[in-house]
């Protein structure tokens, strides 16, 4: 038995990486959407975090711990600092305004020499293993497991629900805005730093507007209000384009198609098949 | 603890909203706000809870101004309201709603606490996992005030409470006012149903076009010829 | 040097206006961001692309994308949005809608050309004779794409002002639920407003796959980020906006090109979009205020 496991595993290994990648930049995701905001910025925090893991890295050879640790710092310091401008802006506005800090990312990581223009990075030490992808995925899902049974998880869930509501109830507003943002830019900064240490180069369109639409897509698949639909999202999506590999030309079709399916008969994302009834607040 | 408003003004878009409000509410006591649609009466709540900023005048909780701080903070100092629309925290259950209310209070409700807030506001009976939007309309405004209530506030405004509900209904809601005052809390009513007014509250202030035109009993009011030519017209009968 | 570099921009700005009015148009009526629309952009130019290779002469195979473009816009309303709106779905959830159509249609289309760059089989796209006029040259097919850019927008114009669609448009776009009141039909109004949208849409991927004479798969990638800023710019809603703002966006990307920035000049143009959301929500023209919680 274990051989067989083995060379599942040697067979699929890069796959297995992939989906723990993305169940994190996923999570980063669902923990804006879980506060109401449509900020779409993930793929660019992970932009950052992946170039700063990978010149650090790669120019002064810091052990990866250290990369890692500083790519999320200075993701989340950027997350943070995104929020101030933003804070007044709601739905669509937020979206397209966190779209166009994403394109300007982009443009600056095409055209510094640091980041290697639009070639891109290529050689980035490839120590994201396995057990430290998922090593990390553990560590973001306890972290978030232990976030959801204070008073902030409850204050987030208020500003989702009703923003007016909650201020009557005492919820800083902003406060809750801006630390979900922040928190945010750290998991998917972690993601991309672990998507750096896992890949052999990297350039400015792997953190373009397409990578962002595509998380946003594992998220409503799973259930924007639902961490754990996020990650299901993440891996389901993933795997699909293994498994329907006969489909060849037409497989991409079929990841329309589900979203559509998905938001036409099960709006809450396939987690609310199995959530019943009302939101529980514990 | 009480509430002072001192020649409150407030303007929205080059219009005053209100302009020299004055009135204060008295802990145990029920001072009924009405006016005509549009007389500023929200405005009023709105300005009190941080919501609108004002133009002229302060807003003090025990000598302490409260106007120009932040909503969430006014919330956090004591003030808690219900909304003309309701605005529950719908795909939360009753229990969730609850908490919410009690989120600026250190620790958690426990389930007696919550027992007694549904007796409190009046639906005792109320399933605690029921989802908000499930409940029928007057509960559902029954459950804002036990929203209300679980910040144990000191002063509590509602607008508007008794919108939609029946005779009998209206009641029941006297006997939960009277009883909310009895715990020492300062209460607004903002109300258009007379005979909730003035069996539920010690004084009435009475506002049109922002201003107050009128204070005393409800009694006192509802003779004021100033008050029934601002609500019906010249040469109506006193407000029945 | 000047007059030439505005003449560029104005040529590149109106483009960009069709595209971003049927953007706008949609949002508008509906209050949904469309990001289907790049897909159909897209869809047009590869339409327009076989049509001119099955031998049907250009201003027809222009005008049958175009009404491709729309037939898909109401296909893609049916489809992706006419299910949500009975169901009362907010913003976000259509959005996605679009992007699960989108995402369709650009596979349909991956699957029938394959992923290589297609170019119009007419002769003289590229050899077209320049005219010069004092300090500035273009060429006969750009006036052309100018011409028919400015000459949809005026239709569109038309439309919006003086014809009962028109109004009905409007009222819908006003209060949904007073011109329902009013007796407007919603559904179908709904339907005209994605056709005479996406047909615009399409136009301007004509247009631009004729510019550059080049249809590929990721063409409408560049273009769907600029309408959102051209939207932002000329205000969520406004037609005459999404035209101001085309130009003004051609003119802006032009000029940075000429003064060397090149490389930065869509920062430059995010980076104005960005600015203006932060301080004026609402844009040059726009009405609709900042979304309330």
């Amino acid at each position: 038995m274990p051989g067989a496991l083995v060379d599942f595993y040697a067979k699929h290994s890069r796959l297995i990486d992939q989906i723990g990648v993305n169940a994190l930049l996923a999570l980063s995701l669902s923990v804006s959407l879980q506060a109401g905001q449509l900020a779409l910025a993930q793929a660019a925090f992970m932009g950052i975090a992946a170039y700063v893991s990978a010149i650090l890295a790669m120019q002064a050879h810091w052990p990866l711990i250290a990369t890692i640790l500083a790519a999320v710092l200075v993701s989340t310091v950027v997350a943070a600092l995104l929020a101030l401008p933003v804070r007044r802006l709601r739905g669509v506005f937020l979206a397209i305004a966190t779209i166009g800090f994403g394109e300007i990312v982009r443009v600056f990581a095409n055209n510094l020499s640091i980041t290697g223009g639009a070639e891109g990075l290529s050689g980035i030490p490839n120590d994201a293993t396995t057990p430290v992808i998922y090593g990390s995925l553990a560590v973001v899902a306890f972290v978030l497991f232990a976030l959801s049974r204070t008073k902030f998880a409850l204050a987030v869930t208020l500003v989702r629900e009703d923003e007016h509501a909650a201020r009557g109830v005492g919820v800083d507003v902003g406060m809750v805005r801006t630390l979900s943002l922040a928190l945010g830019g750290a998991i998917a900064g972690l993601g991309g730093a672990l998507y750096a240490h896992a890949s052999f180069f990297l350039t400015p369109t792997d953190f373009g507007f397409a990578r962002m639409e595509q998380i946003l897509v594992w998220c409503v698949i799973g259930g924007v209000t639902s961490p754990l639909g996020a990650v299901i999202g993440a891996a389901l999506l993933s795997i699909l384009p293994e498994v329907i590999r006969f489909l060849s030309d037409w497989r991409e079709v079929t990841n329309g198609v589900i979203l559509l399916l998905v938001i036409l008969f099960a709006p809450g994302g396939l987690s609310s098949l199995w959530r019943r009834g009302a939101i529980r607040v514990r | 603890m009480s509430l002072t408003l001192d020649d409150v003004g407030v303007r929205y878009g080059g219009v005053d909203a209100l302009r020299g409000v004055s009135l204060t509410l008295e802990p145990g006591r029920v001072l009924g706000l009405i006016g005509p649609n549009g007389a500023g009466k929200t405005t009023l709540v709105n300005a009190a809870t941080g919501l609108a900023p004002l133009a002229s005048g302060t807003i003090a909780l025990d000598g302490e101004r409260v106007d120009g701080l932040p909503s969430h903070r006014i919330a956090r100092a004591g003030i808690a309201r219900t909304y003309q629309n309701i605005r529950l925290f719908g795909a939360l259950d009753v229990r969730g709603n609850l908490a919410a209310g009690a989120y600026a209070r250190p620790g958690r409700l426990g389930t007696v606490e919550l027992l007694r807030l549904l007796e409190r506001a009046g639906i005792a009976g109320a399933d605690l996992d029921a989802a908000a939007s499930s409940l029928p309309y007057g509960d559902q405004r029954r459950l804002e005030i036990g929203r209300a209530l679980a910040a144990s506030p000191r002063v509590i405004m509602l607008d508007e409470p008794a919108a939609g509900m029946n005779p009998s209904e209206t009641g029941r809601l006297v006997a939960t006012i009277r009883a909310i005052a009895a715990d020492g809390i300062a209460v607004l009513l903002i109300e258009h149903d007379m005979t909730l007014v003035r069996a539920a509250c010690d004084d009435v202030v009475v506002l049109n076009f922002g201003e107050v035109i009128a204070r005393g009993t409800p009694a006192q009011v509802g003779r004021d010829p100033v008050v029934v030519e601002a609500y019906l017209g010249s040469g109506a009968e006193a407000l029945s | 040097m000047f007059a030439q570099q505005l003449l560029n921009g104005l040529f590149l700005g109106a483009v960009y206006a069709l595209f971003a009015v049927g953007y706008t148009l949609v949002f508008g009526v509906l209050d949904i961001l469309n990001l289907a629309h790049a897909a159909i952009f897209t869809a047009a130019a590869f339409a327009a692309f076989s049509l001119v290779a099955a031998g049907v002469p250009l201003p027809a195979a222009f005008l049958l994308a175009a009404i491709f473009a729309g037939l898909l816009g109401i296909l893609l309303d049916r489809v992706a949005f006419a299910p949500l709106r009975k169901r009362n779905a907010g913003t976000l959830v259509p959005l996605i809608s679009s992007i699960g159509v989108a995402i369709i249609i650009g596979a349909v289309l991956r699957a029938v050309y394959g992923v290589d760059e297609r170019h119009f089989t007419l002769g003289g796209l590229d050899t077209a004779p320049a005219i010069h006029l004092g300090p500035i040259t273009f060429t006969t097919v750009e006036l052309t794409i100018f011409l028919a850019a400015i000459a949809l927008m005026v239709v569109l114009s038309w439309i919006l002002r003086s014809t009962t669609l028109g109004r009905r448009i409007r009222a819908v776009a006003d209060d949904r639920i007073a011109a329902a009141l009013l007796g407007v039909d919603l559904e179908k109004t709904i339907a005209a407003t994605f056709f005479i949208a996406s047909s615009l849409g399409g136009a301007a991927g004509v247009l631009t796959g004729l510019e550059y004479n080049s249809v590929t798969l990721d063409m409408g990638g560049p273009i769907e980020l600029k309408g959102l800023a051209v939207i932002i710019l000329g205000g969520m809603g406004s037609i005459t906006g999404a035209v101001i703002g085309g130009f003004i966006l051609g003119a802006v990307e032009t000029f940075a090109v000429a003064y060397g920035l090149s490389p930065w000049r869509d920062a430059l143009v995010f980076g104005v979009m960005f600015v203006l959301l932060v301080a004026r929500p609402t844009g040059l023209f726009g009405k609709r205020a900042l979304r309330q919680a």
